[in-house]
């Protein structure tokens, strides 16, 4: 049975042109990705219903401007988009707003979500100065040859969760060495399938190279391995106080992190201003403090909040004005949490957040 | 001769059991270190994580949270969440090699005041051997 749609054009040409047809023959209303909106590599996206504002379409350009997951939640937190919406996300994305959904900030229906194996983004500032726009022949290469690209955030150089779940197509792109000459669609699900029929391009057998695919995980898996026990080790109270003294309390990173959804957070809340009575037993009781104050106690309080459902998005790390090394504290920390329950944040909607469920026979051994 | 270390334990006690377990080793003239701060909550799964860390942070040597025996929650699965919360709330902080040695999660019905005397003093000695907790004097 044929599983996949090939497209004989260059892959980004072929999935524009596949995006435009959807919207011309009203298949779907919407069309929700990248965007360009400078010459600098300035991208934005965008949810689009003319088929014309889909010349500008870069479905997989590599960069975050926000994690989509989070957008995607913003748009159909209130309910489900009245009309079918295509998506093109970046598997990290896709977990992220998998994760919303369980938290019910957000609605699949009417979504037919298209994503693809992924070679990762880079930090957001490459897009301000033009470097991306000439990072990009190399990263496409890298791509084609299934090799991690220089540069990348470090998120990314350290994600081997490159292969989306739950998308109702995968777009293959890791270790395709053909990228300039065709494109193919893999169809996961019946959406999926829907949405191809009498669609141009020829409906063939294809699979993803596993083989290929493999050796690449492998790569990833080792440069993870690398930035886990490389990177600085943080351990203890001395070394929270030098990497966090830093921390000018901007609370940037939990605005951009999808995971954190509240729209009032306890950290923004008034309840946690000291009052001078606070700032004097305070001093009192340490000679000293550090203004602003509780930086730590706000960052062991997020780890504690997010770090369950954490898809290692590297958002957060992109837009601190300090370059604290979060990806590493909150994907480290983050996927220890999450080994406990086995859980990856995202793999499966059916599966609940590990903290809202329970057996009645675990983990006695931590009472005490 | 150096003054002998005194802990302060933060207690997060469960109203439906642990409260009153403490209250009948109270009236039973059960020994209870003074170190104690009990806080009474309605169950063991009102607490936030963040609420242990404050108290950990602002220099509490020890934190105790004390719920209902499994199986018996008043709200029937309050302390299997709380549970689950506790094991998260650890492995953060062992994996910034803080010290998780200073929490405590026990399980102490309304009719056990012998057992909460006995949580308590055992804590309270576990503390004592670990001292006083440096983040009580650190600027955070
Ligand atoms: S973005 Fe950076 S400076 Fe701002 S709160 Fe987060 S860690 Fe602190
Ligand atoms: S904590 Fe950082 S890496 Fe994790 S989901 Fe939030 S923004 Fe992404
Ligand atoms: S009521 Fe006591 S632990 Fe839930």
């Amino acid at each position: 049975m044929a599983n996949a749609l090939k497209i004989t054009k260059n892959t980004e040409e072929s999935v524009r042109e596949f995006l435009k047809i959807l919207l011309e023959k009203r298949k779907v209303k919407g069309v929700f990705t990248l965007k360009k909106i400078g010459k600098n590599g300035a991208v934005t996206y965008s949810l689009i219903t003319k088929s014309d504002e889909l010349n500008d379409a870069v479905p997989f350009y590599p960069l975050m401007p926000t994690n989509a997951g989070k957008l995607l939640s913003r748009i159909t937190r209130n309910g489900s988009t009245t009309e079918p919406v295509a998506v093109i996300v970046k598997p990290c994305e896709l977990r992220a707003f998998i994760e919303l959904v369980k938290r019910e900030q957000g609605h699949f229906e009417n979504l037919y979500i298209i994503s693809s194996t992924c070679g990762g983004v880079y930090p957001l500032k490459t897009a301000t100065d033009g470097t991306i726009e000439k990072n990009l022949s190399d990263y496409w290469d890298a791509v084609k040859k299934g090799e991690i690209n220089q540069d990348l955030r470090p998120a990314c150089t350290a994600c081997t969760e490159f292969t989306p779940y739950g998308a109702d197509i995968t777009v293959d792109l890791i270790g395709n060495t053909e990228l300039e000459k065709k494109c193919f669609l893999l169809l996961n699900t019946k959406k999926g399938e829907e949405l191809v029929q009498d669609m141009k391009g020829e409906l063939v057998d294809r699979d993803f190279d596993k083989e290929k695919l493999k050796k690449f995980y492998a790569k990833r898996e080792k440069a993870k391995n690398q930035f886990f026990n490389e990177n600085t080790k943080i351990n203890g109270l001395d070394d929270l106080i030098k990497i966090f003294g830093r921390c000018i309390g901007c609370h940037g990173c939990s605005k951009v992190c999808p995971i954190c959804y509240c729209t009032l957070c306890m950290f923004d809340s008034s309840n946690l201003e000291y009052k001078p009575s606070k700032y004097e037993s305070e001093v009192r009781q340490r000679g000293g403090l550090k203004i602003p104050p509780g930086t730590i106690y706000y960052h062991l309080g997020r780890l504690t909040h997010v770090g369950i459902s954490c898809v290692g998005c590297g958002s957060c790390e992109d837009v601190c004005p300090v370059n604290i090394p979060l990806t590493l504290i909150f994907k480290k920390v983050g996927e220890s949490m999450q080994q406990i329950f086995e859980y990856i944040p995202g793999k499966n909607i059916t599966e609940k957040i590990p903290l809202v469920t329970y057996n009645e026979e675990e983990y006695t051994e931590i009472e005490g | 001769m150096t003054e002998q270390f005194e802990p302060r334990i933060v207690g997060f006690l469960c109203n439906w059991c642990s409260y009153a377990g403490a209250d009948l080793a109270g009236t039973s003239k059960l020994k209870i270190p003074s170190s104690l701060t009990p806080i009474r909550v309605m169950c063991s799964s009102r607490i936030d994580p963040v609420l242990i860390l404050t108290a950990l942070l602002q220099g509490a040597d020890g934190v105790l949270i004390a719920g209902c025996h499994p199986g018996d929650c008043h709200y029937n699965e309050g302390n299997y969440y709380a549970r689950r919360r506790f094991a998260v709330l650890k492995k953060v902080v062992d994996s910034l090699g803080l010290e998780s040695d200073r929490l405590c999660l026990s399980w102490v019905s309304a009719s056990e005041g012998q057992r909460f005397a006995e949580v308590v003093n055992e804590f309270n000695e576990k503390i004592k051997k670990m001292g006083q907790n440096p983040m009580k004097k650190k600027m955070l």
